[in-house]
């Protein structure tokens, strides 16, 4: 069966299959199991209420539960397990404690995506939201702010992949004496006249320029946010400011700054945890070579390059670490809404 | 509002100017693969692509006409016709020439050389060349000559015909295309449809344990789907699904599903009380309220979401890579693809280049279609 033929079928049969399944058990439940007629219609009626929450809840969290918390606790599991070879040809997982932790530990390109994660944590959600926030305050009063956002906004819109090839082209070196057909290269050498230099293979820097990639992503996304709450900031404290005789840098650093706080905070980790998750950017630029590992791609070698589960796993626990304290801010504030 | 009396003219000026600096700033990279798509592969290597919007000079080799093209005039032998022509060139302006590789601008057009067998040769402007000799032309091919040429933007739609049309199996494009398209499309339909009962029942009915499960469905959404791999993949590879796009929809759908329930959650509770409670005061079940009433209301919510997942699919590369590409590379979707050519063929920016905008042109086109939605998604997302 062509695949494209299998996807149809697939989002009637899924799409199909989902609404039946909903309106077959409410019919179910109000028409066979607990009938609003007959003698105990009041007592139906609630006890039907009682169990149709759990009706529209069960795919979603069935999905959830095992597509999402079942991972976590199995990743666990592994990262704590090793892959034995027993005499008769069979592969068993043993318990071997944290000697996959220790190994990880000791491996220095660990070490090296470890303390390589921890710039990335630092220079990419700054930038992004430094160069976010300018773009908003620029374009928040003039006439043609929205076409320039949108402008901005785009790279959203590519795949780390594609904005790996883009940057790519933009980093490119040609050897020495032939046109240079990277910017940055063609820059440097017409403004120097030195050789062009390979500039994904410069140690320590080249972690630098695979950041740019993904402060040129997220940019637009911190724009966007920060741009509706520099809207939402009450128009009389600007008032205030400027009778008071501000001037419009005070007004920006003292007046809205402190107001948009919460917002540049939300923004700041969400960009933290993107930057946590990224992969594909390294993958498809270095691969992790030169001295750029990042602590996703380091798992994705572990995992299906070298083929140690438990190592890979215990590198996975490291990430669900790092989001962790995030993890526990989300969900404390969700619950301050909920009251 | 920022306008306080006396600065406001110089300072909107360097607003504007700066805003304009960031915009190209922003979208310089991305013309650069736009335009270096439409160019050749000896444009490419020959100049940076910033320069192949003005006319550029650039030194040609070409020949005049083989000497079995000679014609006899009177006592001369006369070799007459266009340079570019002659080459199957563009049509150029000359703006020097020469006749032997050391001396490469010697001559202005109109000017007449003398080459080293004996023979004259006229070049004008147009690359009309007129060659004549008292002795008869000999050898198979013409004479070379080296001009400097001012060669207008010269754009091509070859790499695309190559990427999207050959057939080639290692450039082709066309069936990760198709292959992206049936992986995303059901992952971005059926969590629609799981995730907005699962929200209705958040929002809107009393339960037991609701903001427990509020609570999870939050923690989960931070929790990072690297974690999934290894686990998903022995429990699809141990119930049979294997490596496919079963598995690949399948995943899809869990990892998109917190943000669809948290961010449809979020709009169906602000959706006015009364009318939900007219239609129960009415006799509506809460099937029929959430398909005829909470469902249309809910239209922008779900389209922010869909917007979301699918450009989260289309642009994925891990999940495809884990759950669905297979040895056979039947499955190759075009994220793999662009990356295995990066392997294969670093060096050959016109493929590259016209790959990945093939690749990034259906996401540009959703996103500036539906940016309103995009936009609100967002901050229902995060501005909380």
């Amino acid at each position: 069966m062509h695949p494209a033929f299998a996807g149809l079928v697939t989002i009637v049969i899924g799409v199909g299959g989902c609404l039946c399944y909903f309106w077959l058990s409410n019919q179910f439940l109000d028409k066979v199991l607990f009938p609003a007629k007959g003698p105990n219609a009041g007592r139906n009626i609630n006890r039907a209420n009682l169990i149709r929450p759990w009706l529209f809840l069960f795919p979603a969290l069935f999905a959830l539960s095992l597509y999402l918390a079942y991972p976590v606790v199995e990743t666990i599991r592994l990262s704590l397990t090793e892959r034995v070879t027993q005499t008769d040809g069979t592969t068993v997982y043993e318990f071997v404690g944290l000697k996959n932790y220790a190994q990880m530990s000791s491996d220095p390109k660990f070490w090296e995506a470890m303390f390589n994660n921890m710039f990335w944590l630092i220079v990419v959600p700054a930038l992004s939201t430094a160069f976010g926030l300018l773009a908003a305050q620029l374009t928040d009063r003039i006439s043609w702010g929205n076409i320039a956002k949108s402008l901005i906004f785009m790279p959203m819109a590519i795949s780390f992949v594609g904005a790996a090839v883009i940057w790519k082209l933009i980093y490119d070196a040609r050897p020495p004496d032939t046109s240079q057909i990277g910017v940055v290269n063609a820059i440097y050498v017409g403004l120097t006249g030195n050789d062009p230099v390979q500039l994904l293979t410069v140690p320590f820097w080249n972690n630098f320029f695979l950041m740019i990639v993904l402060v040129w992503i997220q940019t637009g996304f911190a724009m966007v946010i920060l741009s509706a709450a520099l809207r939402g900031i009450p128009e009389e404290t600007i008032e205030a400011a400027i009778v008071d005789g501000a001037n419009p840098f005070q007004i920006f650093f003292k007046i809205k700054m402190p107001q948009i706080m919460g917002t540049i905070v939300v923004v700041w980790t969400t960009i933290t945890l993107v930057v946590l998750k990224v992969f594909d950017i390294v993958f498809a630029m270095t691969n992790g070579q030169w001295g750029t590992q990042v602590l996703a791609n380091y798992m994705y070698t572990q995992l299906f390059v070298s083929r140690d589960w438990g190592v890979g796993s215990a590198s996975a626990m490291v990430i669900m670490l790092l989001v962790t304290p995030i993890l526990i801010w989300n969900v404390r504030n969700a619950r301050k809404e909920m009251r | 509002m920022d306008n306080i009396a006396g600065t406001k003219s110089s300072l909107t000026w360097a607003v504007h100017i700066s805003v304009v600096a960031l915009v190209l700033l922003w979208l310089f990279p991305t013309a650069g693969l736009f335009v270096s798509s439409f160019r050749t592969a000896d444009q490419i290597s020959a100049s940076g692509w910033w320069k192949s919007l003005t006319t550029s000079e650039q030194n040609l080799t070409l020949r005049a006409g083989a000497p079995a093209n000679q014609v006899q005039d009177g006592a001369l032998y006369v070799i007459e016709g266009n340079l570019f022509d002659e080459a199957e060139a563009p049509q150029a302006k000359i703006g020097t020439w020469g006749i032997s590789a050391r001396e490469l601008g010697a001559f202005q057009p109109g000017d007449t050389a003398e080459l080293r067998n004996g023979s004259k040769v006229t070049v004008q402007e147009n690359g009309d060349y007129r060659q004549t000799s008292e002795e008869e032309f000999s050898g198979r091919r013409g004479s070379r000559i080296f001009v400097n040429a001012e060669l207008p933007p010269d754009f091509t739609l070859e790499n695309y015909e190559q990427v999207l049309l050959s057939g080639n199996s290692q450039d082709s494009m066309a069936k990760a295309f198709f292959n992206t398209l049936t992986v995303t499309i059901p992952a971005t339909i059926i969590p629609i449809v799981i995730a907005a009962f699962a929200a209705y029942a958040l929002a809107w009915m009393d339960f037991p344990g609701r903001a427990l499960l509020v609570a999870f469905v939050v923690a989960l959404l931070v929790v990072p789907l690297q974690l999934a791999l290894i686990p998903l993949l022995k429990l699809h590879l141990g119930i049979g699904i294997g490596k496919g796009y079963l598995g690949t929809w399948m995943a899809h759908t869990g990892f998109g599903l917190p943000l669809a329930i948290y961010l449809l959650r979020n709009y169906m509770v602000g959706l006015p009380r009364d009318i939900i409670e007219n239609a129960r005061v009415d006799g509506a079940t809460d099937f029929q309220i959430f398909t005829k009433i909470i469902l249309p209301l809910s239209f922008p919510a779900l389209a922010s979401f869909a917007i979301f997942q699918f450009l989260w699919t289309w642009n994925d590369l891990l999940v495809a890579k884990v759950f669905l590409i297979d040895a056979s590379g039947q499955t190759t979707v075009m994220t793999n693809q662009i990356v295995e050519l990066l392997g294969t063929r670093g060096g050959n920016w016109e493929i590259l280049a016209t790959a990945a905008f093939v690749s990034i042109s259906v996401p540009l086109v959703v996103f500036f279609a539906m940016q309103k939605y995009l936009v609100r998604g967002l901050l229902a997302g995060s501005v909380k």
